[in-house]
Order: structure tokens, then sequence, then C-alpha cells
């Protein structure tokens, strides 16, 4: 079959809903865009265990602390899926990580942001892993399969982390003075953040078209981004907390709530690298491979001498 | 009585507990840093039952958090050895080995205690240590036995821990009071068996016993190391900054 024929066939399959596998052909454009945004992902998964992680020995409480090492973990088996899903596609994980240590692929701009707070923990869990969520709901029905049935899997585990942030954060409502402070300090500082994690509106999403067509995005940005307000609105309610948006009310008409308008130079600052904590999660993660590379050496020289004794590192 | 030997207990899983959580997000691999926090989980996990039998035996009626969060230094009675820091991940390994050795056996003796409740925790906590146990003794191995540079660390981390399990096997009076009542496991027992074990995990790794047979002791008593204070600091920050709140 020639280019052309191929192409057709690749498109027919889309559109009947057929998933394609990774021994299928794919347009190269097709694997590239995949290898783009899965391998993202899965940084987004390793990179924001970075900011929960800075909370996790101050936990307020055993049971705090252990939730918190269990969603941790949790996003480390995302991070697992994900990179293992991208596999797929013929690159390695070493190579994508070399890439985001590189500053070549991207991740979540969300965790560029400090965690200053224990509420922001609660906020995390309630806003990013919310926001998350409907990104990746969309995404169980996306094209290609490996990804989907990540997709798929995570999702089961993520309603327990938004319930766990949002379960902190309505404790802290019901508490002191101090502590509701607390909390609407957190919300103030990731509210805008977590919609801009949706990306850039529709019209200026340069990869958005075609990734339509190809069923890889199965809701626009906005669409998502829209789902995600609403639903939030109606949480803050019961939480007590007001939206720092000023100019955030309900359409009648749109049967939607209308938002302010986004800081989309704030957004492309974090973007391109100038977020108040790029530098520390590049150099966090780098440090970990770095510091872990006598110990991944032994184990593959022991696995060598070995074959037969012991089961691989990846298992115990 | 009981109430001493369940905190000092809880306490050597706490401290431990909190050393691995401070590797969460950074571990060498993905793969051993969902295995370092999930026995992380599990230590926390085995505390928590034992501050919550703790409670019951409190004359001042405190609640879990209160007995793990809010003590005075000089109030914790876990052994040197959880609160050595996190050097690198040899250290990380020799002290979970040296640890899970120790809490192997100590729980294996522990569910045979006459207190239903204590030998109830410890056969759920058995069944978790004995994961623990393989994963860090497959470790030493892979790491005694990986490369020059491998060995090198975990000689290293082996000479820097040597002097810290021997507090493991101290028994105090209260120990010893309970040890007779078959509640508690007298621990000085252990030692031969535990030595044993390690030894041959050394040789099998292909690395060196050191010669030093001094111990450093006081954990058990409440005299720590300069660690201990800058592990509570961060531990307690919380309950201390903002006392009698619900979180
Ligand atoms: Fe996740
Ligand atoms: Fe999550």
């Amino acid at each position: 079959m020639d280019e052309k024929a191929l192409q057709l066939r690749f498109q027919e399959q889309i559109d009947a809903e057929i998933k394609i596998e990774p021994k299928d052909w794919m347009p190269d454009a097709y694997r590239k865009t995949l290898i783009r945004q899965m391998s993202q992902h899965a940084h987004s998964e390793i990179v924001g265990m970075l900011p929960e992680g800075n909370w996790v020995t101050r936990a307020p409480t055993l049971k705090r602390k252990a939730i918190l090492l269990a969603k941790i973990q949790d996003e480390a088996g995302h991070g697992l899926y994900l990179y293992s899903a991208t596999e797929t596609l013929g690159i390695s994980r070493d190579e994508m990580i070399q890439a985001l240590h590189s500053g070549k692929a991207k991740y979540s701009s969300v965790f560029n942001y400090p965690t200053l707070s224990w509420a922001d923990i609660g906020a995390i869990g309630w806003l990013v892993d919310g926001a998350a969520i409907m990104n990746q709901v969309a995404l169980m029905r996306t094209s290609y399969g490996p990804y989907s049935r990540a997709m798929i899997r995570i999702c089961k585990e993520e309603s327990f982390h938004q319930r766990q942030g949002f379960d902190i954060l309505y404790t802290l409502c019901q508490g002191s003075e101090e502590q509701k402070a607390m909390a609407q300090d957190a919300f103030n500082r990731w509210w805008w953040p977590s919609i801009m994690m949706f990306g850039p509106h529709d019209a200026e999403s340069t990869h958005s078209s075609q990734s339509t067509k190809w069923k890889i995005k199965r809701k626009s940005n906005d669409e998502l981004r829209q789902d995600f307000v609403d639903a939030t609105v109606q949480q803050a309610e019961v939480l007590g907390l007001t939206i720092p948006d000023p100019d955030l009310k309900w359409n009648e008409e749109r049967k939607h709530y209308d938002f302010g308008a986004i800081n989309w130079e704030e957004f492309w600052t974090v973007v391109k690298g100038n977020g108040p904590c790029n530098r520390e999660r590049i150099a966090a993660r780098q440090k970990a491979y770095d510091d872990g590379e006598w110990v991944r050496d032994a184990a593959a020289a022991y696995a060598k001498k070995h074959t037969h004794a012991y089961p691989s590192t990846s298992t115990s | 009585m009981l109430f001493k030997y369940l905190l000092q207990l809880a306490d050597n899983q706490l401290i431990l507990s909190q050393r691995l959580s401070e590797l969460c997000g950074h571990g060498p691999a993905l793969e051993q840093d969902i295995a370092i926090t999930n026995i992380s989980l599990d230590l926390i996990g085995q505390a928590r039952l034992l501050f919550q039998y703790a409670t019951k035996h409190d004359d001042q009626k405190r609640n879990e958090d209160q007995l793990a969060l809010v003590r005075p230094e000089n109030e914790y009675r876990n052994v040197l050895l959880v609160e050595q820091p996190n050097v690198d991940f040899a250290h990380v390994i020799v002290r979970q080995y040296f640890y899970d050795e120790f809490n192997f056996l100590n729980y294996s003796a522990l569910v045979n205690s006459k207190d239903e409740e204590l030998a109830a925790i410890a056969t759920k906590s058995l069944m978790e240590v004995k994961y623990h146990l393989r994963f860090s003794r497959n470790w030493m191995l892979r790491l005694g036995d990986g490369t020059a540079i491998s060995n090198q660390k975990m000689q290293d981390a082996i000479d820097d821990l040597w002097a810290y399990p021997g507090e493991l096997f101290e028994m105090t009076a209260d120990e010893q009071v309970l040890a007779k009542a078959g509640v508690a496991v007298d621990v000085s027992t252990l030692q031969e068996n535990w030595k044993e074990a390690v030894l041959a995990t050394l040789q099998e790794a292909t690395l060196a016993i050191p010669e030093g047979t001094w111990h450093q002791t006081g954990g058990k008593k409440g005299i720590h190391s300069e660690y201990m204070g800058h592990i509570l600091a961060e531990m307690q920050f919380l309950q201390r900054a903002y006392p009698n709140q619900t979180w």
C-alpha cells in the first residue's frame, strides 16, 4: 500500500472509533504528537510529586501523612504507566527523561508554583487533580490504545486524589479563623494557575485542530475549562470560600459561569521557564537522576552477573 | 508500663517512616521511589496501630497525634539507628536492612505475646515487614555485588552505621518486667539470630564485616542524636504552631 492509501485507512480506523495500536501503521506526525503529549503527561505526574512532597514531612496528623504518601505514590505509578505507554511509540524512558532535564520536553506549568502552607496540599488535590481529571476523563476515549488504557487506569485513582484535597480544605474551613484564612489564601493562589492548566484558548492553540481530527483530543481546551469552572464554583460554595475573580457570575443564557480574563502573560512566563519554581523543579529531578546513576549502574551490573538468581530491579 | 513499651515500638516505626518520607519524589528511579514510599507508608500504618492502642493506656488520654507529634524530644524512645540521615541511597538501604532484620525477628516473636491486641498488631505488621526485608536484602546484594563504586559506597555506609544496631538488643527495666510476663519480647535473645543473618548477607554481598564491637546507645532512654531535634522540628511543626486544632 502506498502512503496515501495508508493515511486513508488510518483515518477511517479513527473515524470508526477503532483504537490505534503500537504495531499499526500511523503517520509520523501522529506518532510525534503522541510522544510529545504523553511524555509531557508522564513528566507532569513526576514533577507534580515535588510540590506535594514538600509537605509530606510536615503533615499535621498521621492519617493525613499516610493519605498524602499514598497519593504521591499513585502519581509515581501514573508516571510509570505513562512512560511505559509512551515507550510503545519507540522512545525510551531515558530519552524522555533527558528531554525533561534539558527543557526540550514540557510538563504541566502548574507545578512551578510553590506550596507555601498545608492548605496548598488541599488546594492541589481539589483544584489541580480536579482539573487533571477533567482532562483525563476526556482522554479515556483518545484514539491511541495504550494511552486510552493508561487513562482508564489512572482515572480510577484520581477521584480519590480530588476528594482528599477537598477534605483537607473542608476540615480547615470548619476550623479556626487561622485555618480558614489559610484555606482562602491557598485558594487565591491556586485558582488561576488551575484555570490555566487547560492551556491557551482554542483559537490560539497550535496543536488543537489536527489533534481533534486524529481524536487524540476529544474536547477542546475551552470546553474543558468551562466544565471545570462550573463544577468548582459549586464546590467552593460548599467550602465557604470566595472565588478570587470579581467577574465570576452565573450566565443564565449560556447556563454556565462567566469568568474574568486569564492573565496569559503570566501563563507564558511560567511555560517559558520563569515561574517561581521552574528551576528548582528541574534541578530536583536532575539531582535525583544524577544521584541515582551509580544505583542504576550497580543494579544493571548485578543483573548481568546473576541473570537467574534474583528478580529484576523493577519488581522488588 | 505497657504504655511506654507501645510508644517505644511505635516511635521506631514513626521516625524511620519520617526519614523515608523525606525521599518521596527523589528516589534513584521511579520503581525505587515507589518502593521506598510504600515502606514509609507501611511503617506509618504500623506506628498508628501501636499509637492507637497506646491511647487506651494513656493516663492523660491523649489521641494518636498528640502522642506521635507533640511529645518533647526526650520522651521519644526510638533507637538512634532510625534517626540517622539519608546520606545517600547506600545509607538508606543499609539502615533499612539493619532495621528490617530486627523488625522481622521482633515481630516474629511478638506474635506470641500474651497481650492479644499486641499480638494481632504484630501479626498484621509481620506480613509487611517480610516484604521490606526482601526489598532491603535484595538491594544489599545488588549494590554490594554490583560495581566497584557501589561496593565502596555500601562499605562506607556499613562502616558509618555499624555502631547503631547494638542498641536494638538492649533491654530497658520495663521491657524486662514485661518480657517476664510474656507480653514484650526479650530483644537481647534476638541478637545472635540478627548477627547470623546480617553476616550471611554481607558475605553474599561481598562486603566486609567491620571490626568494631562498640555500639552507640541512648535513644531508648530518650537521649537522642543531634538529628532528632531537626526531625521533630519538621514533623511537629503544624501541631506546635497551631495547637489543639482539627486537621
Ligand atoms: Fe496522576
Ligand atoms: Fe492525581
